[in-house]
C-alpha cells in the first residue's frame, strides 16, 4: 500500500491544481530553452543552407548578417581564381519591408547564386525550386504567400513558385529566395523620379566642366543606364561564398587572401561563429537568466505546496510513529508525494508546451537533449522541494497523535 | 523456569512542567501484570490514567522509574533504552481516547498498514485487517473513509488496529467510551479472549464499571498514586498460564 498515493487521491483537487501550476511553470522553462534553440538555429539556417567554405565580405566589417557589407560583382571572379577554390558564388542578402493586401510585409531578401544555385538545397515543403533567372521565388511559409501568389517588389512582379518552413533571418523574418539579380534589382530599386533625377544631376555636373563640353558623347552617356557608365560602380553584392576542394585547408586559403586590402575572409565555423556572438549572445544570456529564475521559483513553489501538505498531514504523520512507522516510511511518504508532483508536472508541461509552441510567431525548438536535462533538474527541485516538509515531519512528536 | 512479566514498571514517576506550571502526574507508580493478564484501570478524571499508558506504550519517556516489557528494560528514567518505534510496531497495541485514524487511508486500509510495516505481505495483511473488521462488526464499513463511519465505528477500526500486529500488550485508553454499553462489552470481552487466547497482556482505562467482571486485575489511580483496587470484583481474577 502506498501511503503517497492514498494521501495525493485524498486530497486531489489540491494537489492536481498545484501540478497544473507547477506544470505551466516548468512549460515555460521549457519554452525558454526551445525559444533559445530557435534563436540560434534561425540564426544559423541561411549560413548552414548555403553551405560556404569561406565568406568573403567588405574589409574590417563583420559580414552580411551582422552589418552592410558591399563588394564589387567582379569580387566572384577573383576569389573564383585563387587555388584551392572550387566555386565562388555571390551572395546576396537584405532585409526589406514593403506593402502586401495591405499589410506591411518584411522579409530578407536572399538572392541565389543563379544558374549553379536554383534552391535545390532549401527546405521546400511545396512547390519546386526556381527555373528561371527572373521573377520567380521561393517563400518562407512564415511570410502567409501561397504557392502561385504574385507579388510586385519595385519594378517586377514575381509569382512564389515554392515554400520553406523554417527559413528566417536572425531576426525571425520569414526569407525569401529570388536569382541574385532579381535580389539585387529588389534592393537597388528606385522611383523612376530619383533615376531620372539623377541623370539630370550627372548631366549638369558634366556640362560643368571641360571634358563634359568637349566630348559631347560623355553626356548621352551620362544620361543612359548606370551600369553603362564606366565610372559608376555597378550594383554591390554582400559577400562572396566559397567552396574549397576537399581536403583543403581553408586557413591556408584565407592566408593567401589575406593580402587582398578590400576583404576580410572567415570560415564557415568563424561567420557562425559572429552570429551567435553578435546578434544572439545577449538573448541566449537573458533567457538562460530568466530559466534559472523559473527554475527556482518552481522550486521555492513546490517546496511551499510539499511544506503545506506535509502540515495538514501532521497530525496522521505523528499517529504513524506513534505506532511505530519507520522514519524511511514517513520521509518517503513526502519525498514520494514531490516527486509524483515534479514527474507529473513535468508531464503536463511536455503535453501543454508541445501544442502550444507551434503556434508561437517565433520557432521554438525543443530538444531531446533539453528534455532530459530538464527532467533531471525537476528531480532534483522535487528531491529539494520535499526537504522543507520532510524536516518538519521528522521534528513531529508521537504523542501529538494524541490529545 | 518461569515466565517473565509480561510488563513490570517500577517507581514510575512523571513531572510535566517546572516551577509553578509543575504537575507530578504519577507518582511512583510499579505495576507488575502477567501474560494473559487483562487489568482495568479506573480513576477519576485528571488522575493520571493517560499519562501512565503513554509512559508504559515507551510514548513519554517518564520522568523517573523504569518499564520492562517481557523481561526486557526499555525504559529508564528518562533514558530509552532500544529503538522504541520498532518495539511499539511489533509489539504494542494503542487504542486512545479520540479514535485516531489516518484520515486518506479506508477502514480496512488503517488495519493494514499495521500489518505491511510490521513486514506482512500486502495480501496477508489485507486478510487480517479484514477478518478483524468483521469481528468488530464493521466489515460492512471496511471500505469507508473514517470521516465516513460513526464514532463507535471509527473506534471499533481503531480496535481491530490495535490488534492487527498481534501485539504482546494492549494500551487502551477510554475505548469504549464512544460505544454503547453492548458493544462497550464486546470490545471489552474481545480484549479477554485475545489476553487469554495469545497470553497478551491488556491494560484498560474505563470508567464504565458494568463490565469490570471482564478483567482479571482492577487498579485504581489517584491524583498520580496508583493502588489495585479493593474490589468487589476481585473474585473474578483468574489465574492463567
Ligand atoms: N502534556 C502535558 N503537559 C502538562 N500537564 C499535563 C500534560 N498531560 C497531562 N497533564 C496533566 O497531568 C495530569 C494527569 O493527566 P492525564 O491525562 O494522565 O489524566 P487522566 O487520568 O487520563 O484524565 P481523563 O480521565 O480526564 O482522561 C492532569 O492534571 C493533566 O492536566
Ligand atoms: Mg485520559
Amino acid at each position: 500500500m502506498n501511503l503517497a498515493v492514498r494521501d495525493i487521491r485524498h486530497s486531489l483537487g489540491r494537489f492536481v491544481l498545484t501540478t497544473l501550476g507547477v506544470g505551466m511553470l516548468l512549460m515555460v522553462v521549457m519554452g525558454m530553452g526551445g525559444i533559445y534553440r530557435g534563436l540560434v538555429d534561425d540564426a544559423l539556417v541561411v549560413t548552414r543552407g548555403v553551405g560556404a567554405d569561406l565568406w568573403v565580405v567588405q574589409r574590417d566589417t563583420r559580414g552580411p548578417f551582422a552589418e552592410v557589407s558591399r563588394l564589387p560583382r567582379s569580387l566572384v571572379d577573383r576569389v573564383a581564381a585563387v587555388p584551392g577554390v572550387t566555386d565562388a558564388r555571390e551572395f546576396v542578402f537584405h532585409t526589406i519591408q514593403r506593402e502586401h493586401r495591405g499589410k506591411p510585409l518584411r522579409m530578407g531578401v536572399l538572392g541565389l547564386g543563379w544558374p549553379t544555385d536554383k534552391g535545390e538545397g532549401l527546405p521546400l515543403i511545396a512547390g519546386r525550386p526556381l527555373a528561371q533567372n527572373h521573377f520567380e521565388m521561393i517563400a518562407d511559409e512564415s511570410l502567409g504567400l501561397g504557392l502561385g501568389e504574385r507579388l510586385r517588389l519595385g519594378k517586377d512582379t514575381y509569382t512564389v513558385v515554392g515554400l520553406t518552413r523554417w527559413l528566417v533571418a536572425s531576426g525571425g523574418d520569414g526569407i525569401a529566395c529570388f536569382t541574385s539579380r532579381d535580389a539585387q534589382a529588389i534592393q537597388f530599386d528606385e522611383p523612376g523620379e530619383s533615376i531620372r533625377l539623377e541623370r539630370e544631376a550627372r548631366r549638369a555636373r558634366a556640362d560643368e566642366i571641360d571634358f563634359g563640353r568637349t566630348q559631347p558623347g560623355v553626356l548621352d552617356r551620362a544620361s543612359g543606364p548606370a551600369q553603362n557608365l564606366a565610372a559608376l560602380p555597378g550594383p554591390a553584392i554582400s559577400a562572396v561564398i566559397a567552396r574549397l576542394m576537399p581536403g583543403t585547408d581553408a586557413t591556408k586559403v584565407q592566408r593567401s587572401m589575406s593580402g587582398w586590402s578590400d576583404v576580410t575572409t572567415y570560415t564557415g565555423p568563424q561567420q557562425e561563429g559572429l552570429l551567435l556572438k553578435g546578434s544572439v549572445d545577449r538573448a541566449r544570456r537573458q533567457i538562460l537568466l530568466f530559466r534559472v529564475l523559473l527554475t527556482i521559483i518552481s522550486a521555492v513553489i513546490m517546496a511551499l505546496i510539499i511544506y503545506t501538505l506535509t502540515l495538514d498531514k501532521l497530525h496522521p504523520i505523528a499517529l504513524l510513529k506513534l505506532i511505530g512507522a519507520p522514519t524511511h516510511v514517513i520521509v518517503g511518504l513526502i519525498l514520494q508525494q514531490s516527486l509524483i508532483m515534479g514527474l507529473l508536472a513535468y508531464g503536463v508541461g511536455y503535453l501543454i508546451g508541445t501544442r502550444l509552441f507551434p503556434l508561437f510567431p517565433r520557432r521554438v525548438l525543443v530538444t531531446n537533449d533539453d528534455l532530459l536535462r530538464l527532467a533531471g533538474i525537476v528531480l532534483v527541485i522535487s528531491v529539494l522541494a520535499s526537504l522543507l516538509g520532510i524536516w518538519k515531519a521528522m521534528r513531529v512528536a508521537p504523542n501529538e497523535a494524541i490529545g | 523456569m518461569t515466565d517473565p512479566l509480561a510488563l513490570e514498571t517500577s517507581g514510575l514517576t512523571k513531572v510535566y512542567g517546572h516551577g509553578h506550571t509543575e504537575v507530578v502526574a504519577l507518582r511512583d507508580a510499579s505495576m507488575r501484570v502477567r501474560r494473559g493478564e487483562v487489568v482495568a484501570l479506573l480513576g477519576p478524571s485528571g488522575a493520571g490514567k493517560s499519562t501512565f499508558l503513554l509512559c508504559v506504550g515507551l510514548i513519554n519517556p517518564p520522568t523517573r522509574g523504569t518499564v520492562t516489557i517481557g523481561g526486557q528494560l526499555m525504559q529508564d528514567g528518562p533514558r530509552s533504552l532500544g529503538d522504541l518505534r520498532r518495539f511499539r510496531r511489533e509489539h504494542i497495541g494503542f487504542v486512545f481516547q479520540k479514535s485516531n485514524l489516518i484520515p486518506f487511508l479506508s477502514a480496512i486500509e488503517n488495519v493494514q498498514v499495521v500489518g505491511e510495516l510490521i513486514g506482512r505481505p500486502t495480501s496477508v495483511a489485507r486478510r487480517r485487517a479484514k477478518e478483524l473488521l468483521d469481528a468488530l462488526g464493521v466489515g460492512k464499513r471496511a471500505f469507508n473513509m473514517p470521516t465516513q463511519l460513526s464514532g463507535g465505528e471509527q473506534q471499533r477500526v481503531t480496535v481491530a488496529r490495535a490488534l492487527a500486529n498481534q501485539p504482546s500488550l494492549i494500551l487502551a485508553d477510554e475505548p469504549t467510551a464512544a460505544l454503547d454499553s453492548v458493544r462497550g462489552r464486546q470490545v471489552m470481552e474481545l480484549f479477554r479472549d485475545v489476553a487469554h487466547r495469545h497470553g497478551t497482556c491488556v491494560i484498560v482505562v474505563t470508567h464504565d464499571h458494568r463490565a469490570l467482571d471482564v478483567f482479571d486485575t482492577i487498579y485504581e489511580m489517584e491524583d498520580g498514586l496508583l493502588k489495585p483496587a479493593a474490589s468487589p470484583v476481585a473474585e473474578a481474577t483468574v489465574a492463567h498460564a
